[in-house]
């Protein structure tokens, strides 16, 4: 089919055409870096914790009594949680994935060296790696004489004498890349401490965009300070009774302490992730709409020109043009307009990320967004035009002979 | 005049319904998308401290090593060691300054039986009622003499007064927090500027609340806990006095852009005095923020937010480019008529004011649904369960503002197209006719 009528209409409505193309560039523009955007947060919000995320519970106890022992009263908590039903495995720990509690140390590999990076430290009592089911790849879990209380009282020295630790795969091949990780000496603080074994994933809890969401380590360092997060392993069904039981049991045993955060470990994920979930409705909520505005602006623009040109169209189908010649004539002109808009869109999708990347810390828009995104205009815009093109096609030559 | 053009374009809306409501749904999507994230900015870029907030900075130093690595954040967080606040407190070049911490402690109930529950407060130095013109309901704040014997006394605020004593008054009374009795000195007056300015900044700075203040110093002696970032550097022992681990916040009260001068050149002094005595190994540049600024400065609005804003402006200008592609399609379409008129004598002024008219009603109509649109959106956003979701209100003013924006988006969306349409020829429409 010639082009020449279809280039001469448009420039015969250039303003109108400039502005519907400008229309598809803006919503090819941000729809592919909302979806870029949701891409991003969606793989955040998937990365596995290392945890047995379903089988653990957990709850905040904090002790008002100064002058009691924290470790014989953990060990008492410890020994009644053990001891309801339902309950696989109990530890106390100080951090977990999610839960913000954040105490980095700089790690070097030589005495005195300079921190090669930042590691989370997470320290419990026995049993931590059993009640998270965090999965051992390589070594052991720690000996019962390998554990040493953490020192609080004494500006956490517990690092400075600790005698092993367990670190993860991530932070292992990045310390030591291509090396066994075992029996390597690492310097969390003043001495030296031996890595005894590798664990597959455990995310730190406050994620970095840098690529160290998994630095961390593991110490047999016994938390001894008022507060304590008591850990619970049971089946999936039965957390929310053993939550009420192990509160009712902790206050029972002393009743002189806070209990704060009971909650599943899904349900700290859940916290955790909010806010990301709120902007994903968002950005979908704004694609979406924008894809209906400009689908309705095709449309609507469309089934305007189909009226103003009947004339013309009886005219074209007088002199032997046919039904389907109509048709394809508007779908033409409309693939021709969004073809327009989706080129300016993938230069404007471009500059917006560039414009994101220096305000939010966005990463660089992946290539195969824009294909997609363009894609999904295109056809769009000709679903759009169709109900028009075909109102238009239905146009009877007859309609050339009358006036107006 | 202007209520006749008014009924003409009533009459040509309704002539072509379906584009007109588009239109209308359009601009009213767009209007009331952005009037919500505007109004979420508007509240939460309010002045916690209204008539205080000019006199206040947040001075900035940086007592970090030199950085080894570029991955290391550039910025310092303006935190303060325990000796740098200390001496900027003892030098008192100020009017007012005061050094402070966040922290929360076991309250326990003074009727026996009670459950001890916690409550998050902050550790201050005596200055900082004075400077940031607390309101008290009874009593008042301590001495710096206080400060220096380490005094157990508390400010609190009503709402645990009243949790504590009932609507006796607690000023007199003694407190027990973790293990220490504290002696009540003041009441505040429900003192809770959003955001939490004086804090560390953070998601959560806005609606938190602070229940309870006590001396710093007494804090420290009593090891009590401290919340917030902590962060050490060097490798001797990490000590909460130590030279070597940020985690106070510091705010000076200068009464003059002056004061405000000589203060800065003061911190630059000190930073070149300590590096005198090997601390501070980074290039001397101290730095002074007015209160608003620092806010700005430490993004107490969440980046979240701004994305949010930008989404909907963006979404709000192609709703405009598409309402000014059917506004000019339909204008265009008219064109036989507004030659007609051309022709009869009414002039070029008269046909853009009579299509801009046209705009506005749309544009009127697009404003009403967008404030509905941007009343559920605010709904939906104190739905949400951050500590800004509950200022997320439309005032009188924003209710105007809407009304001004959307009459402002329909009237530049009117323009092109009304001017594109009154630049037809006369003559030339009727020939074709």
């Amino acid at each position: 089919m010639p082009h020449s009528p279809l280039l001469a209409s448009l420039t015969r409505h250039k303003l109108t055409v400039l502005l519907m193309v400008l229309q598809v560039a803006f919503t090819c523009a941000i729809v592919c870096n909302a979806a870029a955007i949701i891409g991003h947060r969606l793989v955040q919000m998937r990365q596995p914790s290392g945890v047995a995320e379903d089988a653990v519970v957990m709850l905040e106890s904090i002790s008002v009594d100064d002058r009691e022992d924290p470790l014989v009263r953990h060990q008492a908590d410890l020994a009644a949680l053990r001891g309801l039903a339902g309950v696989q495995a109990a530890a106390g720990v100080d951090a977990l994935p999610f839960n913000g509690y954040n105490w980095s140390n700089g790690i070097a590999t030589e005495p005195k060296g300079q921190p090669r990076l930042t590691a989370t430290a997470f320290n419990g009592t026995p049993g931590e790696l059993a009640t998270l089911g965090l999965r051992l790849v390589a070594g052991r879990d720690f000996l019962p004489e390998e554990y040493l209380p953490i020192d609080t009282a004494h500006d956490w020295n517990g690092i400075n004498h600790v005698p092993s630790t367990i670190v993860t795969r991530a932070l292992a091949e990045r310390l030591f890349p291509g090396q066994d990780p075992l029996g390597k000496l690492i310097y969390p603080g003043d001495g030296p401490v031996r890595i005894v074994g590798v664990v597959d994933h455990l995310l730190r809890p406050v994620l970095d965009e840098s690529g160290g969401s998994e630095y961390a380590t593991l110490f047999p360092l016994l938390p001894d300070d008022g507060g304590i997060n008591y850990i619970l392993r049971t089946a999936p069904q039965d957390r929310e009774r053993v939550l009420k039981q192990a509160a009712e049991t902790l206050t029972r045993l002393d009743g002189n302490r806070v209990l704060r955060h009971p909650r599943t470990f899904s349900q700290l994920r859940s916290d955790y992730f909010r806010r990301d979930r709120t902007m994903i409705g968002l950005l979908l909520a704004a694609a979406l709409g924008l894809l209906l505005v400009t689908s309705a602006g095709i449309a609507g623009l469309a089934s305007f020109w189909v009226q103003q040109r009947r004339r013309a169209i009886g005219v074209r189908r007088a002199v032997g043009a046919t039904r389907r010649d109509i048709l394809r004539y508007f779908q033409a002109e409309n693939a021709l307009i969004v073809t327009g808009g989706i080129l300016a869109g993938a230069v404007l999708a471009y500059a917006l990320n560039l414009l994101l990347m220096t305000h939010y810390a966005l990463q660089r828009l992946p290539w195969f967004y824009l294909p997609v995104g363009a894609a999904l205009l295109w056809l769009l815009g000709q679903l759009a035009v169709l109900g028009p093109a075909r109102r238009a096609s239905a146009v009877p030559p007859v309609v050339a002979t009358r006036s107006g | 005049m202007l209520g006749y053009y008014a009924a003409i374009a009533a009459h040509n809306l309704r002539r072509n319904k379906a584009l007109a409501m588009l239109m209308v749904l359009v601009i009213g999507l767009g209007i009331g998308a952005s009037m919500t994230m505007i109004t979420v900015f508007h509240v939460l870029s309010g002045d916690p401290l209204p008539g205080r907030s000019g006199q206040l900075y947040a001075p900035l130093i940086d007592p970090r090593p030199l950085a080894h690595d570029r991955a290391e954040q550039a910025i310092p967080d303006g935190n303060f060691t325990w000796p740098d606040a200390m001496n900027l407190l003892h030098a008192a070049r100020a009017d007012r300054q005061a050094a402070m911490a966040g922290g929360a402690v076991p309250v326990r109930p003074a009727q026996a039986g009670g459950l001890p529950f916690y409550e998050t407060g902050h550790y201050v130095t005596a200055d900082f009622f004075t400077m940031f013109g607390t309101p008290f309901t009874a009593g008042g704040g301590w001495s710096a003499q206080d400060d220096e014997q380490r005094a157990r006394v508390v400010v609190l605020d009503r709402e645990l007064s009243r949790q504590l004593f009932g609507d006796a008054s607690a000023v007199g009374r003694s407190v027990r927090l973790k293990d220490t009795d504290f002696r009540v000195v003041g009441v505040l007056d429900g003192w809770h500027p959003q955001p939490q300015f004086y804090a560390q900044i953070d998601s959560r700075a806005f609606g938190r609340t602070d229940q309870f203040f006590l001396p710093l110093s007494t804090a420290l002696d009593l090891k009590l806990d401290f919340s917030g970032r902590f962060a050490c550097w060097g490798d001797s022992g990490d000590t909460r006095d130590s030279d070597h681990c940020s985690w106070l916040q510091f705010w000076v009260q200068l009464d003059s852009a002056a004061k405000a001068g000589a203060y800065r050149e003061f911190l630059a002094g000190y930073w070149r005095e300590q590096q005198a005595h090997g601390r501070f190994p980074r290039p001397v540049d101290a730095q002074l923020y007015g209160l608003m600024d620092w806010l700005a400065h430490e993004h107490a609005i969440p980046d979240d937010l701004r994305l949010q804003l930008a989404l909907a402006l963006g979404f709000l200008g192609v709703c405009m480019l598409n309402v000014m592609g059917l506004l000019l399609a339909t204008f265009l379409r008219r064109g036989g008529e507004i030659s007609v008129r051309r022709a009869l004598g009414a002039r070029r002024r008269d046909v853009f004011l009579q299509l801009g008219i046209e705009a506005s009603v749309i544009g009127l109509a697009g404003g009403l649904l967008g404030l509905a649109i941007a009343c559920l959106g605010l709904w939906t956003v104190r739905q949400r369960p951050d500590g800004y979701a509950q200022l997320a209100q439309m005032d009188g003013a924003m209710l105007l503002q809407t009304f001004v924006l959307a009459i402002v988006a329909s009237v530049l969306a009117g323009l092109l197209p009304a001017w594109r349409a009154c630049r037809i020829p006369p003559a030339l429409q009727l020939k074709t006719q």
